[in-house]
C-alpha cells in the first residue's frame, strides 16, 4: 500500500502559502497542528515561569518575594494556563497532526472550523493574561474558582475571566466536533472501528467527554456571571441557593476534564511502547474497553473532590466506591503495557524512556489517587500538599511526559529531521530526576499537614520545601533544553527516513518524512488488519 | 449534490481569523460593558456592538460561501455526512449546557432548600436562618431583606384555569410548530414547494408568538408578581432556565426565518436541503427542552 502514497503529489493542490498569512488563513491540519503545539509550548513557559515564582516564594518559610495577593494570582493562573493552555492544546495539536494521517483522511472533516478553534485560543489567553495589568489584578481564586471566592470576593477582572473561559470552551467544543466527525466519517475504507490506532480511539472518547462537559463549565461560569452582576442567588444561601452547588457543577465538568487530559496520553504511550518493544500492543480490545470504561465512570465520581464539604453519608460512600472502580480499567491498561514490553525486543530511545517513565510515575499518581478516594482518609489529606503531589504526578510525569514522548516520537515524521539522541536522553534524565525531586517530597509534607495554596508555611516543612524548589528550578531549566533539542532538530537535524523507527506500525509511517502538505487525497485501501495498532 | 468523490478541503480562508477577531472584541466588549454597568458615561457598549457586527458579518459571508460551494457541486456525499455529524454533536453540546441548569434546579429543590429548612442530615445549615421554612417555590427566602421573595409564582393554576395560563399557550405553540416544520420538510421532499413555504411561514409565526408570549410573561412577572432575578433561588432558576430556552427559541426562529427566505428564493431541492434539516433538528431540540422545562419549572 505504501507505493501508492509515497511521493504522491496532486497538481491542482498547491503547497503552503508564504509568510504570516499561511498561518492566519490555513485550513491544513498539519499547519493547525503545529500552531496548537507551538502555542502550547509557549504557554508551557509562561505557566512554568509562574510555577517558578511559586517555588521561589516557597523556597524558605516566611514572606519572601511576592505579596500574598500576587501569590494567589500566580497559583490561579499557573493552574488555568497549564490545564487549558498547555495540556489540552498540545493534545489537540497532536490530534490534528496525527488523526488524519493515522486513519488515511485528506484532512480534518471541517477545516475552516479547525482554524477557528485554534485562533480563538490566543484571544482567550491574551485576555486572561491582560487581566494582570487591569484594576484589581488577575483572577486569584484558584483554578477551580469556587464560589463565593470567585463571586462575592473576586476582583473585577473575573468578568473577563468568565468570557475567556467561554471562548476556551467554544474552542474545545468546536475542536472536538471536528475530531469526532473526522474519526466517524473519514476513515479509509477497511479501517473499522476496532482496527483504529489506539491514539485515534483515545481521542474519539476524549472528544466525546469534551463535548459532554465543556458546556457544563460554560453553564457554571454563566451562573457566576449572573450571581456577580445580575442579582441571582445560585451560590448564595441567603436567597436559597448554595455555594456547594458550584462545586458540584464545577466537578461534574472537572472530573471528566481530568480524564480529557490523560486519555490521549494512554493512546500515545500505547503506540510508543509497541514500537520500541517491536510487538503489537497486548490486549488491543481490552485497551479500547478500558478507555471507554474510564470515560463513562468519570461522570459518576465527581464529588470525591469535595468529601469534606458536608455531604450526606450515602453520597460519600457512593463517590468513594465509584472512584475506586476506576482503578480496575486503569490497572488493565498498566498491565497491558507491561505485557507488551514482556519478552519484547526492547530498545530505549528517548520516546521510549519517556513512555516507560510515564507508566511508572503515572501509576504512582494513580495510587495516591486511590488513597485520596478513601473518604475517611481524605478528611486528613484534603487540601494538603498530598493532593498537589497526586495531581502533579498524573499531570507532569503523566500527561506532560506523554506529550514530550509524542514530540520525540513523531518529530522526525513531522519535520523530516531526527533530533539529537544524546541531547534527548540528557533531557529525559534531567527531567526524570528533577520531576521526582519536585513532586515526591510533596507527599511527605502533605501527609504531615502542609496546606496547599499558601505563600508561607510552618518551619517544620522548610527542608522538604527547599528540596522541592531546587527540583522545580531544575525541571524548569530542563525544559529549556527540550526547546533547544526541538529547534536543533528542525534546523540542523539529520534527514529522517519515512519509516523513522524500525518497529513503527501504522499509516503515518508509510508517508514520507516530512509528509507532503496534503496527504491521502485519495484514501488508501486497507486490507483487513493492516492498520491495527 | 455532487457526485465528485474527492473530499473538498478549502485552500485557505480569511473567515476564521476574522471570526476569532470578532470573538476577541466580544470578550473585551462584554467584559467591560458588564463591569461598567451602573456607571454613567461608559462607551464600552460600542465595542460590544462592534463585535456583534463583526461576528454576524463573518457568519453571513461564511454561510454564503458554504451555500455557493455546495451549489457548485464541490461537496461530496461524504462531506455532507460530516455536516450531519457536526450538527448532531453541536446539539448534544447544547443539551449538556441545559443539563447544567437542570442539575442546578434539581440540586436546589432536592437538597439545599430542604436543608436550609431543617430537613435531613445536613439540616445544620438551618441555624443560619432558623425562621426559614422550606417550600417550593421559595416565596420567602432565607434572607428575605436581601433577596425579597416573589409575591406570586408561575405554577400551573389547575386544569380549569388552564386557558389563563401563558405557558399552556406557549406549549401549544411550540409543540404545534414542531409538527408544522415536519410537515414542511415532508412537503419539500415530495417537491410540493407551495406547501413547504406555507408550513414554514406557519412554523416561524408560531415561534415568534412563543417569544412574544414569553416576553409578556416576563413583563407580568416583573410588573405584577414581584418575580425578578433578585427574588431568591426561585426567580433565579425560573429566569435562567426559561431565559436560556427563550434565547435558543429566538436563535432557532432566526435560523428558520433565514431558511424560509431562502426557500422563497428557490433554494433547497428535494434531496439536498441540509440547512433546513439542521434548522429543523435544532427546532425539535428546543421543543424537547421546553417540554422538560414545563414539567420541572412550571408543573411539578
Amino acid at each position: 500500500m505504501s507505493a501508492v502514497i509515497e511521493g504522491h503529489h496532486d497538481d491542482h493542490h498547491h503547497g503552503p502559502a508564504k509568510g504570516i498569512t499561511r498561518w492566519l488563513y490555513t485550513t491544513n491540519h498539519k499547519d493547525i497542528g503545529s500552531l496548537y503545539l507551538w502555542f502550547s509550548f509557549i504557554m508551557l513557559f509562561i505557566g512554568g515561569a509562574m510555577a517558578m515564582v511559586i517555588r521561589a516564594e516557597l523556597f524558605e518559610p516566611g514572606s519572601q518575594i511576592v505579596s500574598p495577593e500576587f501569590y494567589n494570582q500566580m497559583v490561579t493562573n499557573h493552574g488555568l494556563i497549564m490545564v487549558f493552555g498547555v495540556i489540552m492544546p498540545a493534545f489537540v495539536g497532536l490530534a490534528n497532526w496525527l488523526i488524519p494521517m493515522q486513519i488515511g483522511a485528506p484532512d480534518m472533516a471541517l477545516p475552516r472550523l479547525n482554524n477557528l478553534s485554534f485562533w480563538i485560543l490566543p484571544a482567550a489567553f491574551g485576555v486572561l493574561l491582560a487581566t494582570f495589568f487591569m484594576e484589581g489584578g488577575a483572577p486569584n481564586f484558584g483554578w477551580t474558582f469556587y464560589a463565593p471566592l470567585s463571586t462575592e470576593y473576586a476582583p473585577p477582572t473575573v468578568t473577563y475571566f468568565i468570557f475567556a473561559v467561554h471562548i476556551m470552551g467554544a474552542s474545545s467544543i468546536m475542536g472536538s466536533i471536528n475530531v469526532i466527525t473526522t474519526i466517524l466519517n473519514m476513515r479509509a475504507p477497511g479501517m473499522t472501528l476496532m482496527k483504529m490506532p489506539l491514539f485515534v480511539w483515545s481521542w474519539l472518547i476524549t472528544a466525546y467527554l469534551l463535548i459532554a462537559v465543556m458546556p457544563v463549565l460554560a453553564g457554571a461560569v454563566t451562573m457566576m456571571l449572573m450571581d456577580i452582576h445580575f442579582g441571582t442567588s445560585f451560590f448564595k444561601a441567603g436567597g436559597g441557593g448554595d455555594p456547594v452547588l458550584f462545586q458540584h457543577i464545577f466537578w461534574f465538568f472537572g472530573h471528566p476534564e481530568v480524564y480529557i487530559m490523560i486519555l490521549p496520553a494512554f493512546g500515545i504511550v500505547s503506540h510508543i511502547i509497541e514500537t520500541f518493544s517491536r510487538k503489537p500492543i497486548f490486549g488491543y480490545d481490552s485497551m479500547v474497553y478500558a478507555i471507554a470504561s474510564i470515560a463513562l465512570l468519570s461522570f459518576v465520581v465527581w464529588a470525591h473532590h469535595m468529601f469534606t464539604v458536608g455531604m450526606p453519608i450515602a453520597g460519600e460512600l457512593f463517590f468513594m466506591y465509584s472512584t475506586m472502580l476506576i482503578a480496575i480499567p486503569t490497572g488493565v491498561k498498566v498491565f497491558n503495557w507491561l505485557s507488551t514490553m514482556f519478552k519484547g525486543s526492547l530498545t530505549f530511545e528517548t520516546p521510549m524512556l519517556f513512555a516507560i517513565a510515564f507508566v511508572a510515575l503515572f501509576t504512582i499518581g494513580g495510587l495516591s489517587g486511590l488513597m485520596l478516594a478513601i473518604a475517611p482518609a481524605d478528611f486528613q489529606y484534603h487540601d494538603t500538599y498530598f493532593v498537589v503531589a497526586h495531581f502533579h504526578y498524573v499531570l507532569v510525569p503523566g500527561a506532560l511526559f506523554s506529550i514530550i514522548a509524542a514530540v520525540y516520537y513523531w518529530l522526525p515524521k513531522w519535520t523530516g529531521y531526527m533530533y539529537d539522541e544524546f541531547m534527548g536522553k540528557t533531557h529525559f534524565w534531567l527531567s526524570f530526576v528533577s520531576v521526582n525531586l519536585t513532586f515526591f517530597p510533596m507527599h511527605f509534607v502533605g501527609l504531615a499537614g502542609m496546606p496547599r495554596r499558601i505563600p508561607d508555611y510552618a518551619m517544620q516543612f522548610a527542608d522538604y520545601n527547599m528540596i522541592v524548589s531546587v527540583g522545580a528550578f531544575l525541571f524548569g531549566l530542563s525544559q529549556l533544553l527540550f526547546l533547544y533539542v526541538v529547534l536543533k532538530a528542525i534546523f540542523y537535524g539529520k534527514k529522517a527516513t519515512g519509516q523513522v523507527w524500525e518497529g513503527a506500525q501504522g499509516l503515518e509511517w508509510t508517508l514520507n518524512s516530512p509528509p507532503a502538505y496534503h496527504t491521502f487525497e485519495t484514501p488508501p485501501n486497507l486490507e483487513a488488519g493492516e492498520a491495527k495498532g | 449534490m455532487s457526485s465528485d468523490s474527492s473530499y473538498y478541503v478549502p485552500e485557505s480562508s480569511k473567515l476564521p481569523i476574522f471570526m476569532a477577531f470578532g470573538l476577541l472584541l466580544f470578550v473585551l466588549g462584554a467584559g467591560s460593558t458588564i463591569n461598567d454597568l451602573g456607571k454613567e458615561s461608559s462607551n464600552s457598549y460600542i465595542l460590544l456592538m462592534t463585535s456583534f457586527a463583526v461576528i454576524w458579518g463573518v457568519m453571513f459571508v461564511w454561510f454564503s460561501n458554504v451555500i455557493n460551494e455546495n451549489n457548485k457541486g464541490m461537496y461530496s456525499d461524504q462531506l455532507n455526512q460530516s455536516f450531519v455529524w457536526g450538527m448532531a454533536w453541536f446539539i448534544f453540546s447544547e443539551v449538556m449546557f441545559f443539563f447544567a441548569f437542570f442539575l442546578a434546579l434539581g440540586y436546589v429543590r432536592m437538597f439545599s432548600v430542604p436543608w436550609l429548612g431543617g430537613e435531613g442530615e445536613k439540616a445544620i445549615t438551618n441555624i443560619l436562618w432558623p425562621a426559614f421554612e422550606a417550600t417550593w417555590p421559595v416565596m420567602v427566602t432565607p434572607d428575605n431583606e436581601l433577596f425579597p421573595g416573589a409575591e406570586k409564582n408561575m405554577n400551573m393554576p389547575g386544569i380549569t384555569k388552564l386557558h389563563t395560563w401563558l405557558p399552556f399557550w406557549n406549549t401549544l405553540c411550540l409543540v404545534t410548530s414542531s409538527g408544522t416544520i415536519a410537515l414542511a420538510e415532508a412537503a419539500l421532499k415530495k417537491g410540493k414547494r407551495a406547501a413547504f413555504k406555507s408550513w414554514m411561514v406557519v412554523t416561524i409565526s408560531l415561534g415568534f408568538i412563543f417569544v412574544f408570549l414569553q416576553g409578556l410573561e416576563y413583563y407580568e412577572a416583573y410588573a405584577h408578581m414581584g418575580l425578578t432575578l433578585g427574588a431568591g433561588i426561585y426567580g433565579t432558576t425560573f429566569f435562567l432556565l426559561t431565559g436560556f430556552h427563550g434565547f435558543h427559541v429566538c436563535l432557532g426562529a432566526i435560523i428558520l426565518t433565514i431558511m424560509t427566505i431562502r426557500g422563497f428564493g428557490g433554494a433547497f431541492s428535494e434531496h439536498d436541503h441540509f440547512g433546513l434539516a439542521a434548522g429543523s433538528w435544532y427546532w425539535h431540540f428546543v421543543d424537547v427542552v421546553w417540554i422538560l422545562l414545563v414539567l420541572v419549572v412550571y408543573v411539578f
